[in-house]
């Protein structure tokens, strides 16, 4: 019997002379880029015009993968990178990828700013509860008692609470699913390419190599069942109520989806009511 | 290239180094600002948000200089011209996007007005304290172009050249201003847009498919594309191959870390701007560079008045440091004088410059002040001796 040849439809989407990628067996990083070129597919989005940006870590590398423009930056600035890249061009659709570690410690500071500014780009955060790349140290939502290289007795640090501080700080849109959620992933993944503003998706992910085994929690798949059995879908859930503990219910859903000017409407509007005929748009710039 | 007459205020204007910065960075095409308040470099962007509205661009406060050095490589990458302004302390922060822009080979300038330090220093004070750190902050092996202006109307004209050159070479190029430059007023003339020969970027012309982004051309300096543009590229820190895919051998190490270096480093004397004055027949040569080349102006001066003849080396590229110049001049004089408000950056490069050929003699200043006129010339005295 003659096989047919048979491509992978998000193939299109990746560096296929990159591979084999880095991530380990069981990681829940390349499904989410799966669920992303399955956005970008139901999206019809201009790839000649989206960007990705990404930090460092193991998340960080997503980037690097994509077959798109794509910028690797520096540790926790891939925000402040992708806010100069969108208002030089803001033609670009411009989407942030990056882990829990990058976005909230390191670059903490630059995602509440971005999204208080309302800066049109879309950040999905991968989050596997932990420093991965260097090892399995702890991270800003390292749940308490969980153990890590840093924590070998349990971490004691209170986490942050993804959805809730992205709310707070201005996000105009917030949701959280894991790789279980495929589907509902590449769904939200799809509603922020055609949203306006700073967009949020939180993805919970496994990271059995460091996390999971070394807090007896299993393999890939044992947290795939996990996923499945602790998660309660809340569209609409306050975000206040959103923590995440070592063993238990995981809130998914769309938390927030509302409407404010983005950044750069709000400049131009303002210096228009100011300045009146002497404000001159910017270009779409080229040196 | 002319530059675009948007950008350009042409006339005759009275303004301090600061503003004079900021129209120089205007006429150089600088379209996009990013920075975070800091003494004494913060008039720069207080003039850009000012001006910016009516030209055609962005200014952005950032929440640090972090992430005002990155935002101006982000925006590079979207297709601008941009670039950043900060002193001492924010300068430090900045030194991973120095690094990054180094290694991603991003053009942008770095505007630095020198305060005393360390660390909080004298915010409000000058000094030259910076210059080491601008050519080594970054971690990892580098090149980096460096210019010191003296006076206002030169960070207009050298504003221009530090977004030239970085276009050029694709480096980070950055532009040591010190407080006393930064705040003094003079009289600046801009002339008129058609006057002012602008270094565009060295885009490729090469077709999706065909081109490969760190594929350097004969001068070490690969061409450039911008997102958006259809070419679906990677940019990394990482050490990369041509491609730009990360390369994790020692192989793509060496092939891409002395490129990097070599591209500046063998344009050295092309890129090197310095004035010279009176050195063939001088036993003593005074080398400065910055508000301390004004200070060394009197001091010559004083020594000529007393029948003592000295050369004068004024440094206006400090990065990369134009030692073959010196090593020739070493040959021919006894002594450099090096006045600069640090306890010895620049002297220790010019005695390896000197090479044990002409004895170096520092004028050291912490800073909070610039030097007397009578400190450098007691110096001159002493190399005499």
């Amino acid at each position: 019997m003659k096989e047919a040849a048979v491509i992978n439809p998000v193939e299109p989407f990746l560096r296929m002379d990159r591979m084999p990628h880095i991530w380990c067996p069981g990681c829940g990083i390349g499904t989410t880029v799966n669920c992303f070129a399955r956005a970008l597919i139901e999206s019809g989005a201009d790839l000649d015009r989206l960007a990705i940006v990404s930090g460092i870590g193991c998340t960080g590398r997503v980037a690097g993968y994509l077959k798109l423009d794509s910028f690797h930056t520096t540790h926790g600035r891939a925000i402040p990178f992708a806010t100069g890249l969108k208002l030089a061009n803001p033609s670009l659709q411009v989407v942030v990828y990056s882990g829990d570690g990058d976005l909230f410690a390191i670059g903490g500071n630059h995602l509440i700013h971005a999204a208080r500014r309302n800066i049109d780009i879309k950040v999905v955060c991968v989050n596997n509860l932990i420093y991965a790349m260097t090892g399995g140290q702890s991270a800003p939502t390292t749940p308490p008692e969980a153990v890590t290289t840093t924590a070998p007795f349990g971490c004691y640090e209170p986490a942050f609470n993804l959805p809730y501080l992205a709310e707070s700080a201005g996000a105009s849109y917030v949701a959280r699913w894991t790789t279980y959620h495929v589907r509902q992933l590449a769904r939200s993944m799809n509603d922020v390419l055609h949203k306006n503003g700073f967009c949020f998706i939180e993805v919970l992910s496994p990271c059995p190599t460091l996390y999971q085994r070394r807090n007896r929690m299993g393999d890939g798949l044992d947290t795939m069942k996990y996923y499945k059995e602790h998660s309660k879908t809340r569209h609409g859930a306050a975000t206040r109520d959103l923590e995440l503990s070592l063993h238990g219910d995981i809130i998914v859903g769309k938390f927030v989806d509302r409407e404010r000017p983005d950044y750069l409407e709000a400049m131009q509007h303002r210096l228009r009511e100011q300045l009146g005929e002497r404000f001159v748009e910017q270009e779409a710039v080229c040196a | 290239m002319q530059a675009d007459p948007k950008g350009v205020l042409t006339g005759a204007h009275f303004l301090d180094g600061d503003q004079a910065c900021c129209e120089g960075a205007l006429a150089a095409g600088a379209r996009f600002a990013a920075g975070y308040p800091i003494t004494p470099s913060t008039e720069i962007v207080e003039r850009f948000a000012a001006r910016i509205p009516t030209i055609g661009g962005v200014f952005i406060q950032m929440e640090d200089e972090l992430a005002a050095s990155i935002a101006i490589l982000g925006a590079v990458w979207g297709g601008a011209k941009a670039f950043t302004v900060t002193s001492g302390p924010g300068f430090s922060l900045m030194m991973e996007h120095i690094g990054y822009a180094a290694m991603t080979e991003t053009p942008c300038v770095f505007v630095n007005v020198q305060r005393g330090g360390p660390s909080t220093g004298l915010p409000t004070l000058p000094a030259q304290a910076d210059m080491m750190q601008a050519r080594w902050g970054s971690h990892g092996d580098y090149e980096i172009i460096a210019l010191a202006p003296n006076s206002p109307q030169e960070c207009f004209d050298l504003t221009i050249q530090a977004f030239n050159l970085s276009e050029e070479y694709r480096v980070p190029v950055m532009f040591m201003m010190d407080e006393c430059v930064g705040h003094m007023t003079e009289k600046v003339e801009i002339p008129p847009a058609e006057r002012i020969e602008i270094r565009p970027r060295r885009h490729t012309s090469r077709l999706p498919g065909e081109f490969r982004p760190y594929e350097a051309n004969g001068d070490g300096v690969p061409e450039m594309v911008h997102a958006g543009e259809g070419y679906r590229f990677h940019v990394t820190g990482l050490t990369h191959d041509e491609q730009g895919y990360p390369a994790m051998n020692p192989q793509a190490q060496d092939r891409l870390v002395r490129r990097l270096k070599r591209k500046v480093h063998d344009a050295a004397e092309r890129i090197a701007l310095y004035e010279e004055e009176n050195t063939e027949a001088a036993d003593v040569v005074v080398v400065s560079y910055g508000i301390t080349s004004r200070v060394a102006q009197r001091a010559i001066e004083m020594a000529r008045e007393k029948g003592i003849p000295v050369g004068k080396f004024r440094l206006i590229t400090v990065w990369p440091f134009p030692e073959a110049h010196l090593r020739a001049l070493a040959r021919r004089t006894k002594a450099f004088v090096v006045p600069e408000l640090n306890c010895g950056q620049i002297a220790l490069e010019v005695e390896r410059a000197a090479a044990g050929h002409a004895r170096t003699i520092p004028v050291t200043h912490a800073g909070g002040s610039v030097h007397q006129p009578e400190q450098i010339l007691e110096a001159i005295a002493e190399a005499l001796r």
